[in-house]
């Protein structure tokens, strides 16, 4: 193996840097007062209004009927993330399961018939499913930003290519001792797809979480608002006038938004990376 | 109890391909019975359609008293051992014997015992804990085995569950396999194409031929008494040697060499005559006139197998190390362990 060099760490330094600098300049700047960030821009110092700042952010209701904190949009935020992942995961298990192990006829083509339509992106299919969503009566709720969504092309395949991976003779063994389909999806297929799920979680929960434009589309009620969406609201203010926009708050609630993610990846990583190194059938 | 029969017994894949042509065959309580044939000849097929997880096409399997034709494996009472194991992976061993039990709402403290039981057969107690992939090879294959023997089953189904292991191992689990089972007294049905291992493990050896059986019988009628050139040629190593003769009266031809002049009554013209290398030996006097014009040889320490011809024909011998060889030797066939078959059907004719 080569030696590492001080070029290797020159470069992995200059790209964390890269990427890390647009946040901890947002960082630094929300703890500015607004009108200071008007006139002179970004702020490359720790300022004074760090506490007041997140306080207002978090506790303060705002909005246009004043009833919105922050910490609600965090809360709808997590909600969406968590229905997202939980509910693509739960979704693509069990279509990959039927697909595996229930022999119907062209379970084949069946197959990739959904997955061919759900590769398309929803931006495709946005009216229609607006217009499903609203004849259920599920404008303004969590259900209608999340049940339209959950069906997951990516999710399927991946467990699908994962159950084919399972050698038969365990379903033939657990058919034996007594398990039945049920048991077996629950006892033995759920088990061995920790590794598979966490990835899967990872990803659809920031992938939930940054949603913004269905559930802009779905959602007129305030506290339905996602923190993504309060990052705009806050902005805004510009447009109606004479008001300076609350800059610090937009960048504070970015940095709000930012954490939840990558607290997310953090955890399920250290799982994902023991189950990729553990498993060993 | 652990009985079971096998009457008329087909089955046919999708798109008219028949693998199992209507086997016969009637298994006593207690007995070690040895599949055993070539690959793809449909042995695994019919373990796995006594085990129910293959349905099948025609006839009936009776285990016990029961026709299990419909029955799920689940309800079959029978326990089976896989050739990569299929160990729950992430199962300790412990859960892997007992997972089955539990579906079976086996009371607690009755799971607790028969595994410890079992454990304790199998020399499995240091491992409990332990996930199948912190365990040997040899290993795994005992936990497979434990987990077929604490569900107390009609019958174990093996279907060659030793040959991922290396050869040493082979035989020694060949041998654990064997007294497991005559302990236990449980009906045993073994697929393997290892003929070795079926001659050794057997109390009655199944030789499938293309989804038919060409002979049941125990290792030494099998051995001794082949029904058929394919038992004949498949059973024992080195295998027989096959060599079409011609009979007239007493006298036996290969080509224009006489081999012998033996023939029993009531055969007579071409055949195909058998002989196990073992049964040719270097003649003593030098005029046998018959004459083995040697190809190459191979030493197995014991044993030294002699390869050649006689008139053409291909004829293996097995002696001992010790015999002095020329590149031409006299040789004599025992007269009285001739086996003849049709030339044509390929059936035994003699005995
Ligand atoms: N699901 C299936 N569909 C179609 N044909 C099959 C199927 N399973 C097995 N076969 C065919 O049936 C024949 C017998 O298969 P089987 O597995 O019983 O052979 P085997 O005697 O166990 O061979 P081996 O010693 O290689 O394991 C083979 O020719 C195989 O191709
Ligand atoms: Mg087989």
């Amino acid at each position: 193996m080569r030696k590492v060099t001080i070029w290797d760490h020159l470069i992995l330094i200059l790209g964390a840097v890269i990427m890390m600098g647009p946040l901890v300049v947002a960082f630094l700047t929300s703890t500015h007062d607004s009108v200071d960030i008007y006139m002179s821009g970004l702020q490359f110092t720790f300022g004074d209004r760090f506490v007041p700042t997140y306080d207002k952010v978090l506790a303060h209701s705002g909005g246009f009927t004043k009833e919105v904190t922050g910490l609600t949009m965090l809360w709808n935020s997590l909600i969406l993330g968590l229905g997202f992942a939980i509910g693509k995961i739960v979704i693509s298990m069990m279509a990959a399961y039927a697909i595996v192990y229930f022999r119907f006829r062209f379970a084949t083509a069946v197959f990739w018939l959904i997955f061919s339509t759900l590769l398309l992106p929803l931006e495709v299919r946005i009216i229609p499913s607006y217009e499903v969503v609203q004849k259920f009566g599920l404008l303004n709720s969590y259900a209608g930003m999340i049940v339209p969504l959950i069906a997951s092309a990516t999710g399927t395949f991946f467990f699908r290519q994962f159950y084919k991976s399972v050698p038969d003779e365990l379903l033939e063994a657990a058919r034996i001792d007594g398990a039945g389909p049920f048991k077996f999806f629950i006892d033995i297929l759920v088990p061995l797809s920790t590794t598979m799920m966490s990835a899967l979680f990872i990803i659809m929960f920031v992938y939930g979480w940054n949603q913004y434009l269905w559930p802009t589309l779905m959602t007129t009620d305030e506290h339905y608002f996602t923190i993504v969406r309060g990052i705009k609201q806050i902005l805004q203010v510009w447009v109606g006038g004479n008001q300076i926009p609350a800059y610090n708050e937009a960048m504070a609630l970015a940095i709000l938004a930012v954490v939840p993610p990558v607290l997310v990846v953090i955890l399920f990583q250290r799982w994902f990376i023991k189950g990729l190194t553990e498993s060993d059938k | 109890m652990g009985r079971i029969h096998l009457e008329a017994v087909r089955k046919t894949y999708a798109g008219n391909l028949e693998v199992v042509k209507g086997v016969d065959l009637d298994i006593a309580d207690g007995e070690f019975i040895v599949l055993v044939g070539p690959s793809g000849c449909g042995k695994s097929t019919l373990l796995r359609m006594i085990a129910g997880l293959e349905t099948i096409t025609s006839g009936t399997i009776t285990i016990g008293e029961r026709v299990v034709n419909k029955l799920d494996p689940a309800d079959r009472n029978i326990a089976m051992v896989f050739q990569n194991y299929a160990l729950y992976p992430h199962m300790s061993v412990y859960e892997n014997l007992a997972y089955g039990l539990r579906n079976h709402g086996t009371p607690k403290s009755e799971i607790e015992a028969r595994v410890q039981e079992a454990a304790r057969m199998l020399q499995l107690e240091p491992y409990l804990t332990r996930k199948p992939r912190a365990l040997s090879g040899g290993q795994r294959q005992r936990v497979a085995m434990g987990r077929a023997i604490v569900r107390k089953p009609d019958a174990f189904l093996f279907d060659e569950p030793l040959s991922n292991l290396d050869a040493k191992l082979r035989v020694s689990m060949r041998g654990e396999i064997r007294q497991l089972q005559r302990r236990l007294g449980t009906t045993a049905v073994y697929v393997t194409h290892d003929q070795l291992e079926a001659m050794t493990l057997a109390d009655r050896l199944v030789v499938l031929n293309g989804g038919q059986i060409e002979q049941i019988g125990t290792p030494l009628e099998v051995y001794h008494a082949p029904a058929s050139t394919f038992v004949a040629g498949f059973i024992g190593s080195p295998a027989m040697n096959l060599l079409p003769a011609e009979v007239s009266g007493q006298d036996i031809r290969v080509g224009q060499t006489r081999v012998a002049s033996c023939a029993p009554e009531g055969i007579a013209g071409a055949v195909t005559l058998g002989v196990r290398p073992e049964d040719v030996t270097l003649a003593r006097d030098a005029s046998s006139g018959v004459s083995l014009k040697i190809s190459y040889i191979e030493e197995l320490g014991a044993q030294r197998l002699v390869h050649g011809t006689v008139e053409g024909q291909q004829l293996t011998m097995a002696i001992s190390p010790s015999e002095p060889l020329s590149d031409t030797v006299e040789i004599a066939i025992a007269s009285d362990k001739l086996h003849f078959f049709g030339s044509d059907s390929g059936a035994r004719l003699n005995r």
